[in-house]
């Protein structure tokens, strides 16, 4: 059976579609799903569209930013009110990628990919879904802890409130490959400051676990704390924390366990 | 099974083709079109050698769904050269011994072409960049890097 | 940038270079920058069908049954081709040049030896209906036990890779299961030694990764031949193989090749030619088969693993007295071309250095792994990092400069090798000095002024006595620190297991060498004098 394409004018019908049918599979950049076809995937068989502008539009005015799931990592460097986003957005691919993949996508990009979505996950970010049901917004984490079964519904967008400084968010790649490669491990951080002391912090990590994770023990050793020595170093030292990474080409479960709390130290302390 | 009919413009040519469902770009430039420039290297978006710019774009033709370009302008390295005169990055490239094997040249040219194209006078950084998604295993980087500054020097002489 | 030195060895070569220290522009370069270099994969011809294989989803199991019968029908299915219907199933690379035993089946029959193998391949007139009747194809394995690593295998008991080689080590010239080289008394120089340094060292699989996957378009062509365009790094070695699989005359086939798309040796075994011909004999249209990048990656023949211990004895003044060697070579499940990798790494050793008492074994063996190709230097390039690196620790044992240590024990002009060969032209030392030059890494006088044309020869030319294995003094037992050297030299020197059914010679598989004397030089081709 060849595949069949099924372009729509609105979300509401794709999602529709690709509810009904389990073969399907929505077509963003093509990163994915073309890349599944390339190697033979037979499962997908319906390939499904959306020409709808909502998809891609970008509103970054004010505190709450929220990206069309279709808004591509070129399109986010391009945008000035976006910079806190635009290390996550740099890291990935080389320009070609960065011109097709999008958002939406990168939330079902599997190890070693999938970076932007550790910043998304540290920005505590809210997932907007049109499933058979209607349209519904889940929390990142949430989204993530059951990927596997979200084949079946649409992303329409992801939204997250804006860092109250270039400081309360960092993210860190490591790559074997410069300028690019797949990631060894990602993380990010978001550090909101009050009254000196740290309040909400979110560590997320990538490639530590089978999705996109929180290391909430280093997030437990730093709330309530100032950002000193002593407790980054609390941190690093926790970082590993229930992970759970597995060997990959790119290094093994046991190196990723071993680095892990040495980045987040980097990280935490604005070393390079 | 099904065909789709597909217009674009390829190399500032209209071209019509009738595609099955999911066939990508690369095989739609390739198979029905005849144009052998752009290569089949993984399928995954990691080689680069592929490479195509759509509507001035540098984009993978591997991973992209061939009708999504109707409409669209295609260039690919076919479409380079000036008539009979080489255009100023091949120039570099022959100049600077910036192929071996040959197979990455055209994703190279596409995406140093994407980038001249916007920045004229690019930095080292700026060529590394735009050339990160293309991979030479040949290790010929250095050559290749130091064509397009060239190309990029040449021009902006001129 | 380029610099040639032309001061050194200025006397030895005509001074009028041509091209050398030239720019000379590449004949294919105008075709790479046009994009009009055509690769194996530029050709499309008409009613051209493309050709998938089904791979073992096991390391090493037998194959109880293989159901084609819904692949059979599924949509598109041109022809499912078994090992039944390759004429010669059974090959080995080398065997045109008699080296080895067939060993390797084009198409699995009873028995998957590594995962990834291909079982059976289908024609089919789209790629993705190929996919389609591989999702259907039903196969019943009876898994086996699996060996992994080189030692293991050796040991008793093991798995039986490959029936071809039961003892799952390669058997040279009928006899011997590994190569060896001795030169002087290794033991006794070890044992009189003021330092003694045992190391293992070991390198995993390395892809070449050429950005063009293997592949081969064939086309049936007038009077009963056949159009192949291949990607292949060695286009008679493939014309042959194929006509040998194919059992019909090699002028059956028009090869066309040479544009290849980045090889590093990943591209001479021959994977995609003979299954796209059959394929195209078998349906009469054109057949490509092509491999993605998974299979690439995945079961595309990498460098082989090597394992490697080095034992060496050194005097306080820096001089190495004694090096002993035991390396084996990963060949995977079948030979491919680690058999003659490991008579290249024998070739190869003590390395560049005058080395009076050496002492080598190398092992190719058969394991469950993917098997193993040539890649730029295979047989040395492990080899040499060991060496290498156990040169830097020997150099801080003694307290001594990396680069001088080296120097001094660099091998010179007339000196004799551990071949019995006269080392010519070994210009190690100059190497050295320049290197230490442009580092800035600074050597002193009398290693600066050292040649590697002085010096050399005299005693340094002499072939030392050497015992012959069953002479050899056993090791001090001060110095036995690893399981290597703690077994029994009857038993480290000997094959663990029975050795195979058939040849003539008696289970002493001692070579009949001369102990000195221009004699046994290993190669491929067997025993030569000179």
């Amino acid at each position: 059976m060849a595949v069949t394409v099924k372009t729509f004018a609105n979300a509401s019908e794709a999602a529709g579609a690709l509810s009904s049918d389990r073969s399907a599979r929505y077509l963003g950049g093509g990163t994915l799903v073309m890349r599944a076809l390339n190697e033979g995937d037979v499962s997908i068989s319906t390939i499904v569209r959306a020409q709808d502008q909502a998809l891609s539009r970008i509103d970054a005015s004010g505190p709450r930013v929220t990206l069309g799931a279709g808004v591509t990592f070129a399109r986010i460097l391009a945008e000035r009110d976006l910079s806190f986003l635009h290390a996550p957005a740099r890291s990935i691919g080389g320009p070609a990628v960065r011109n097709m993949g999008t958002v939406g996508g990168n939330l079902f990009a599997p190890n070693p990919y999938g970076d932007f979505t550790v910043a998304l996950l540290a920005l505590d970010a809210t997932v907007a879904v049109q499933g058979g049901f209607g349209a519904r917004d889940i929390p990142i984490e949430e989204f993530l802890q059951a990927r596997d079964r979200q084949a079946g519904t649409l992303v329409l967008s992801v939204s997250c409130t804006r860092p109250a400084s270039a400081d309360a968010f960092r993210y860190r790649k490591i790559a074997r490959i410069k300028p690019k490669g797949g990631s060894v491990i990602t993380l990010a951080a978001h550090l909101p400051i009050s009254g000196g002391r740290i309040v909400g912090a979110r560590i997320a990590l990538g490639s530590m676990a089978p999705t996109q994770i929180r290391a909430r023990a280093a997030e437990r050793a730093l709330e309530g704390r100032s950002l000193d020595t002593a407790t980054i170093a609390a941190a690093a030292s926790a970082a590993a924390e229930g992970t759970s990474p597995s060997d990959n080409a790119l290094g093994s479960a046991w190196y990723r366990r071993e680095i892990v709390g040495v980045h987040l130290r980097r990280l935490l302390s604005g070393q390079e | 099974m099904t065909k789709i009919p597909l217009q674009f413009r390829h190399n500032g040519r209209d071209v019509a083709i009738f595609v099955d469902g999911g066939t990508n770009l690369l095989v739609a430039l390739r198979e029905l079109i005849g144009d052998m420039t752009p290569k089949f290297g993984c399928g995954q978006g990691g080689c680069g050698t592929c490479s195509v710019l759509i509507d001035g774009e540098l984009h993978l033709s591997c991973l992209t769904l061939a009708e999504t370009v109707a409409g669209r302008a295609v260039e690919t390295l076919d479409g380079m050269k000036q008539g009979p005169n080489l255009h100023p990055l091949q120039r570099a490239f022959a100049d600077n011994f910036a192929a071996q094997c040959g197979y990455c040249t055209p994703g190279m040219l596409m995406a140093a072409k994407a980038l001249l194209d916007r920045n004229s006078s690019p930095s080292r950084a700026d060529v590394i960049e735009a050339i990160s998604g293309n991979i030479c295993r040949c290790t010929g980087y250095e050559p290749i890097i130091n064509a397009i500054l060239a190309a990029a020097g040449g021009r902006a002489s001129a | 940038m380029l610099e040639l030195r032309k001061d050194i060895f200025a006397d030895e070569r005509d001074d009028n270079l041509k091209e050398i220290g030239k720019g000379t522009q590449r004949q294919d370069m105008l075709g790479h920058i046009t994009g009009t270099s055509s690769y194996f994969g530029d050709h499309k011809l008409q009613g051209m069908l493309h050709l998938k294989v089904v791979r073992s989803t096991q390391a090493h199991a037998r194959l109880r049954r293989i159901d084609t019968t819904e692949a059979e029908r599924s949509a598109g299915v041109r022809r499912i081709i078994r090992g039944a219907d390759v004429p010669r199933n059974l090959n080995t690379l080398l065997s045109l040049i008699n080296f080895g035993k067939d060993d390797e089946p084009s198409l699995a029959v009873d028995k998957v030896r590594y995962k990834g193998e291909p079982i059976l391949a289908i024609v089919a007139d789209s790629e993705r209906e190929a996919f389609e009747a591989i999702a259907k194809v039903k196969i019943d394995y009876e898994p086996l036990p699996t060996v992994f690593d080189v030692e293991d295998a050796l040991k008793p008991g093991a798995p039986v890779v490959n029936e071809t080689y039961p003892k799952n080590a390669f058997i040279y010239h009928d006899v011997y299961d590994h190569q060896r080289l001795r030169f002087g008394d290794a033991d006794a120089a070890l044992a009189t030694a003021d330092h003694v340094l045992e190391q293992r060292y070991q390198m995993s699989p390395i892809e070449h990764a050429p950005t063009e996957t293997n592949g081969a378009i064939a086309a049936p062509d007038t009077n009963g031949r056949y159009v192949v365009y291949t990607s292949t790094q060695a286009l008679f070695f493939s014309v042959d193989t194929c006509a040998k699989i194919l059992d019909v005359p090699s002028n059956t086939f028009h090869f066309i090749g040479g544009t290849v798309g980045g090889g590093f040796g990943g591209k001479v075994d021959t994977l995609t030619e003979p299954l796209a011909i059959l394929g195209a004999m078998l349906t009469g249209r054109p057949v490509r088969y092509v491999f993605g990048r998974e299979e690439e990656m995945q079961y595309g023949p990498p460098r082989g693993a090597e394992r490697i211990y080095i034992k060496d004895g050194v005097m306080r003044d820096g001089r190495i007295v004694a090096r002993k060697i035991r390396a084996y070579f990963d060949s995977g499940a079948y030979t491919r071309l680690s058999s003659y990798a490991a008579v290249k790494c024998a070739a190869h050793l003590p390395g560049p250095y005058t080395i009076p008492n050496v002492y080598g074994d190398v092992y190719c063996v058969f394991t469950n792994r993917t098997p193993a190709t040539a890649m730029r230097g295979f047989g040395v390039t492990a080899m040499d990092f060991a060496i290498e690196c156990q040169m830097d620790k020997l150099a801080n044992l003694v307290g001594m400069d990396p680069m001088e240590f080296r120097i001094l024990n660099a091998y010179r002009d007339g000196d004799m090798k551990a071949h019995r060969r006269e080392a010519k032209n070994t210009a190690l030392i100059e190497c050295v000095q320049v290197a230490a030059e442009k580092a800035k890494w600074p050597i002193r006088d009398e290693f600066r002024r050292a040649s590697s044309r002085t010096d050399g020869g005299g005693s340094r030319a002499a072939i030392p006595p050497t015992p012959t294995d069953s002479r050899a003094r056993p090791t001090a037992p001060a110095q036995q620190r690893t399981s290597y050297d703690r077994l029994p030299p009857t038993v480290t020197r000997e094959p663990p297991r029975e050795p195979p059914p058939p040849s003539p010679p008696p289970p002493s598989p001692r070579p009949v060498t001369p102990s000195h004397g221009a004699t046994r030089f290993s190669s491929v081709f067997g025993t030569r004098r000179r």
